[in-house]
């Protein structure tokens, strides 16, 4: 079990170095001088030279990779240009809403997605399963930035019932932030929450089917029993893997939804980055989610070795 | 599975329900995107601010937009920019993802072990985080968000192949190729590739849906098609500020990716019940 | 009345008939042999006695337990039955437990089920019955997870399930039919003394006549649905009275005509195969990070030869290294030490474009008929592949000749080369699988189990024909199998391998009449032999 999670560790870390070789590349061969893309086309010789200057421009690729490792392994992230503030304290700033948009979007699509994959799957060729895969179906088409877009205009244009957009802060009491992060995590939550339902439900299919549901079943145990006791445990091995995924996917999808929603995510965040060219913030935010990708990874693994004690000897 | 002619596969696949309407409604929606490059309803580029944001009528079906422009007409022009990001998104994932999954399965070792970690590092970068960050360096425009969309398919055709190749090799029809001293490439091509096509059709149909998806998602952002150029995406994110006084504008563009999308899951859906009754139903 | 009493059964699945008017009863405390070839309704008689049947299916007739009408209980009165009064054990042993519970909960949780046991109690119960099994509290305690056990072992937990709460009858399908023969003895032997101690009647479901001569009071004979024949086991077997009877007997006895090859010593001639000191090492699994892992032995050790025309067995359990030799041989994989010389190359060492020549001379037949072909080809593709290896490719019209000719050789038509491999029956594959194996006209010719995936009749058919290519084409064989009556019927030679080592070795008839060693021993006292098992029930009725 130690080795088992040693190596899935190394691992993680291996992959975190390749991803900052490769971050930190694809920001360096850039076109154009990034002085220059900064001050604008106007900037005097000497403006750009202090730029320059100032930016490490000047000092060799390798001395800056690894400065700018080093830097992030103490929480020196660098300082942003744009915003002219440590990029440490503008990550914090908006992970505290990033990070609950996240959780709750994870604890909704899981909540509503096993629930329904069971009675689905409880329930195979019936109206129930028929009706509850079809929506599934339509789920999984629907564009979350579209379905935010739909939410907007029932309930916050016509309903007035939430914001449409923006984000108070959690300074002005729990309620309004959670009310503020109530559609953008259902945007996020619901095709998820599809994919995921379909998937348990397949998993739970493929697991009835096997010969220890028959020498359950042989023993005596009902129907129902059978079911939650003996398939879902195996049934949750596929499924483990498809929310580890997910929560990529939820990353990339607060990207979008926090422009669809005005919220000071980190998404918003990093797509402002890229766009005014601010690298040092893209660096940093990029492998805080690379990052946290990885240690879900690590989790979801460790989760596998809970479920199914074969994984727990394999190194 | 059962090996049966192609003819027999194409007689079960209209037999089958999802595949049906699946096939149907990609069928409607590709020729709407061909029928758009000799007839569309309006001409797009001509610009006629005295009809902006009608609303839905005999002349304008789906209305206009915030310029004039006959929304059906837009929607038919940017089903092409859909389909063709898509298609060559998806033709870079299997084209390389393929032959190297192929390669990883029959070479094993090291090259197998590099291989996969660099996957890992791969899945390791949010898909459209990453997406957004080649388009915003390399520009906007749909050429690099074919690109940025292919890249992240490589390595998924490259996982499917190499499960699928991994799981024939031990096979006995395998060993005896290799007793007839056939090498690994000959047999990847005669024994394993012809095995593992229904897997990577499958999966080919679902990549072609989740590309439609991210490209609607980076234009969305504006780092796909251009202006003029229209796409499903962009007219979504016009369609935003205005749509408190024209709601039409948001919702006829996101029925076409959901009825699209739909159309290609249920073909995928289909193909897999045909081929490959005992394949995974994952997503 | 008796126990159980099946009447006019009849089932359907999704419209298909399976079962035609299916009658059989069975007493307490007797053994009931249900015996048929794949496809003749045994599993499905037993899956509807468990009222276990595919969704689709519909069971007409009646069938009554204990005076309660199967057919017609609900399911929760089936529920108090299932486990209770009614055990069953499956054939597949590595898939009949659930990998993610202990076998201590798997054991206790019908217990507690049935008994309102409290945990406790029924754990104790569970010890009781997996010490009775033979899995003993010091080497098997109950958190055992299914994937620390052997396949014997994991049959054994099956067992202590079916069998915890002592029910009146138990369903065995095929128990013993993925195990090797020391093992089904073994099984086969816990589950008559279970049977006699607590007085359960047994249905055993089985494919293998010798296996029920052995166990069975009386026989059911099925085929395609229907009863055949049904009597007292050992007068049913000698006076054979039905056709059908008297078929499957003769084939399940069946030897091939064939002259012994009479070697004239290896000293005359050069030896066409000789394996010299073969070792073959694999990487274990690691205990600990720090310990490293010790490798495997599967091949320890090994020499031998073949010489031109002489056919060899090598026996031996599941798991001895048998499988791992014929690869090493074949050149599909690398001995770690030693070396094997085809027609005095040695193929171990060269790389696959030197091997390519001499690959020509050994060719190889496998298990699975169904395994065995890349299922999008045609089988004139299938055949020719080994044209492969010849220096000059044939012309197309060459090929199709060659392929005629190895098709005409195994008793196919010249037809069906334009066929898929699905179009064949199993017997038929495994005819095409030794056309692809003749049609370079290779010396040798290793065969790893090619006839225990077949039925008995069909796999007379198939012996019949590697003998007859043996005097025909005078290839030698090196025949892989744990069945011994397969080792005696076609070849003149045999090795007995045990964990990596060949323990004993000699002329097939000797090492099987006296086996000296004791894993030669035990293959031979353990394989199901119909006419002992008959002459042995003979003897006890007098």
């Amino acid at each position: 079990m130690t080795a088992f999670l040693l190596k899935r560790i190394g691992i993680g870390f291996l992959t975190l170095l390749i991803a900052s070789v490769v971050v930190f590349s694809v920001l360096e061969i850039l076109p154009g001088d990034p002085a220059l893309l900064m001050l604008g086309m106007n900037a005097t010789p000497e403006a750009l030279a202090a730029m320059r200057e100032q930016m490490g421009l000047g000092d060799p690729v390798l001395l800056r990779y690894f400065s700018w490792i080093g830097g992030m392994l103490v929480g020196d992230f660098g300082r942003s240009f744009t915003y002219s503030s440590p990029v440490i304290e503008l990550i914090t700033e908006r992970v505290i809403v990033s990070l609950p948009l996240a959780i709750i979007s994870l604890i909704l699509s899981t909540a509503i997605a096993i629930p329904v994959g069971i009675f689905a799957a409880a329930r195979r060729g019936r109206v129930g399963d028929t009706a509850s895969m079809g929506l599934a179906q339509v789920g999984v088409a629907v564009p979350n930035f579209w379905f935010a877009l739909l939410m907007i205009y029932v309930f916050a244009v016509w309903l007035r019932m939430v914001p449409a957009g923006g984000f108070p802060g959690w300074g002005n009491g729990i309620w309004p932030a959670l009310k503020s992060l109530l559609l953008p995590s259902l945007a996020l939550a619901l095709p998820q929450a599809a994919i995921l339902a379909r998937v348990t439900r397949s998993a739970m299919l493929e697991v009835l089917g096997e010969d220890y549901i028959r020498t359950a079943r042989a023993k005596g145990m009902p129907r129902q029993y059978v079911l939650w006791r003996h398939a879902l445990r195996n049934a949750m091995i596929p499924v483990l893997t498809i929310m580890g995924l997910q929560f990529s996917f939820l990353l990339a999808g607060t990207i979008i939804i926090e422009n669809v929603f005005y919220l000071p995510g980190l998404g918003r965040l990093v797509f402002q980055a890229i766009t005014q060219r601010d690298l040092i913030v893209v660096e940093g935010v990029i492998m805080l989610l690379v990052a946290s990708v990885v240690v879900v990874n690590i989790i979801v693994d460790i989760l596998y070795a809970v479920v199914d004690p074969r994984l727990r000897v394999r190194t | 599975m059962e090996p049966t002619g192609w003819r027999t596969v194409i007689r079960q696949a209209f037999a089958n329900r999802s595949f049906l309407v699946g096939f149907v409604i990609t069928a409607l929606i590709a020729a709407m995107a061909l029928a758009s490059f000799v007839w569309t309803p309006y001409d797009i580029t001509n610009l006629i601010v005295a009809d902006r944001m009608k609303g839905l009528s005999g002349q304008h079906l789906f209305g206009t937009d915030h310029f004039g422009r006959d929304i059906l007409s837009m929607i038919m022009i940017g089903a092409r920019n859909s389909i063709a990001v898509a298609v060559v998104a998806v033709g870079i994932g299997m084209g390389l993802g393929v032959p190297l999954g192929c390669w990883a399965a029959a070479r094993g070792g090291w090259v197998d072990e590099v291989l996969m970690r660099f996957n890992d590092v791969v899945f390791a970068f949010p898909a459209l985080l990453s997406a957004v960050m080649i388009t915003a360096i390399f520009g906007p425009g749909a050429v690099n968000a074919i690109i940025a969309i292919g890249i992240f398919n490589v390595p998924v055709f490259a996982r499917v192949a190499r499960a699928g190749a991994l799981s024939l090799w031990p096979r006995e029809y395998v060993l005896a190729a290799r007793a007839s001293g056939k090498g690994r490439a000959l047999i990847t091509i005669e024994h394993i590739l012809p095995n593992i096509v229904s897997i990577l059709l499958v999966q080919g149909t679902i990549q072609f849906a989740l590309g439609i998806l991210a490209e609607a998602g980076l234009s969305y952002l504006g780092l796909g098609a251009q202006p003029p150029m229209p796409s499903w995406g962009r007219m979504l994110f016009d369609a935003q500020t205005r749509m408190m006084v024209a709601p039409h504008l948001a919702i006829f563009p996101g029925l076409a990716i959901v009825i699209t999308v739909l159309g290609l899951n249920l073909l995928g859906d289909g193909l897999r019940d045909v081929l490959d009754p005992k394949l995974r139903r994952q997503r | 009345m008796s126990l159980l009493e099946i009447e006019n059964l009849r089932l359907d699945i999704g419209g298909t008939p399976i079962l035609k008017d299916i009658d059989l009863t069975l007493g307490q405390g007797e053994v009931l042999g249900l015996v048929g070839e794949s496809g003749s309704g045994k599993s499905m008689t037993a899956l509807t006695v468990m009222q276990l049947l595919p969704h689709a299916a519909s069971a007409k007739g009646r069938v009554t337990f204990d005076g309660i009408d199967l057919l017609a209980a609900p399911e929760t009165a089936m529920n108090r039955l299932r486990g209770n009064e009614i055990g069953m054990v499956f054939q597949e042993p590595m898939t009949a437990l659930n990998p993610v519970k202990t076998i201590g909960e798997q054991v206790a949780e019908g217990i507690r089920w049935h008994t309102g046991a409290n945990r406790a109690d029924a754990e104790a119960t569970a010890r009781e019955i997996l010490d009775r099994v033979g899995l003993p509290q010091t080497k098997f305690p109950l958190n055992r997870f299914p994937h620390q056990l052997s396949g014997g072992q994991r049959q054994r937990v099956v067992i202590a399930i079916a069998c915890a709460l002592k029910p009146k009858l138990l369903i065995a399908d095929e128990p013993t039919t993925a195990l090797d023969v020391v093992l089904q003895k073994q099984i086969l032997e816990l589950l008559r003394d279970l049977v006699d101690e607590r007085r359960m009647g047994l249905l055993l479901i089985s494919h293998d006549l010798a296996v029920v001569a052995d166990m069975a009071d009386r026989i059911t004979i099925m085929r395609h649905g229907e009863v055949m024949e049904d009597g007292e086991t050992a007068r049913t077997l000698t006076e054979q009275a039905h056709p059908y009877t008297r078929q499957l007997a003769l084939a399940s006895m069946h030897v091939p005509q064939r002259r012994t090859h009479e070697a004239a010593g290896p000293s005359t001639a050069a030896p066409l195969l000789s394996v010299d000191n073969v070792v073959r090492d694999y990487p274990g699994r690691r205990a600990s990070l720090l310990r490293k892992a010790e490798p495997f032995r599967a091949v320890d050790g090994v020499s031998f030869s073949i010489i031109e025309g002489q056919s060899v067995a090598l026996v031996g359990r599941s798991g001895c290294g048998k499988s791992t030799l014929a690869r090493l041989i074949l050149a599909l994989d690398k001995p770690t030490a030693g070396s094997i010389r085809l027609d005095g190359a040695d193929v171990s060492s060269l790389d696959e474009a030197e091997l390519k020549p001499h690959r020509r001379k050994m060719q190889v037949v496998f298990q699975d008929p169904y395994g065995s072909f890349n299922p999008r080809h045609k089988v004139e593709r299938l055949v020719a592949e080994p044209l492969h290896l010849l220096e000059k490719a044939p012309s197309p019209a060459e090929r199709r000749e060659m392929v005629s000719q190895a098709l005409h050789e195994v008793g196919l038509q010249p037809a069906d080369m334009d066929k898929y491999p699905h179009e064949f029956s199993g017997g038929q594959r495994q005819r095409i699988s030794i056309a692809r194996a003749i049609i370079t006209r290779p010396k040798l010719i290793v065969a790893d189990e090619p006839v225990s995936a077949l039925d008995v009749s069909i796999r007379a058919q198939v012996l019949d024909l590697f003998a007859d290519l043996n005097q025909r084409l005078g290839v030698s064989y090196l025949f892989i199998t744990h069945d011994l009556t397969v080792a005696r019927a076609i070849t003149d030679d045999v090795m007995v391998m045990h964990d990596g080592r060949i323990v004993e070795e000699g002329k097939t008839g000797d090492v099987l009449d006296h086996p000296q060693s004791d894993a030669a021993k035990a293959l031979v006292a353990a394989a199901p032999d119909l006419q002992r098992a008959l002459r042995k029930r003979l003897v006890e009725q007098g």
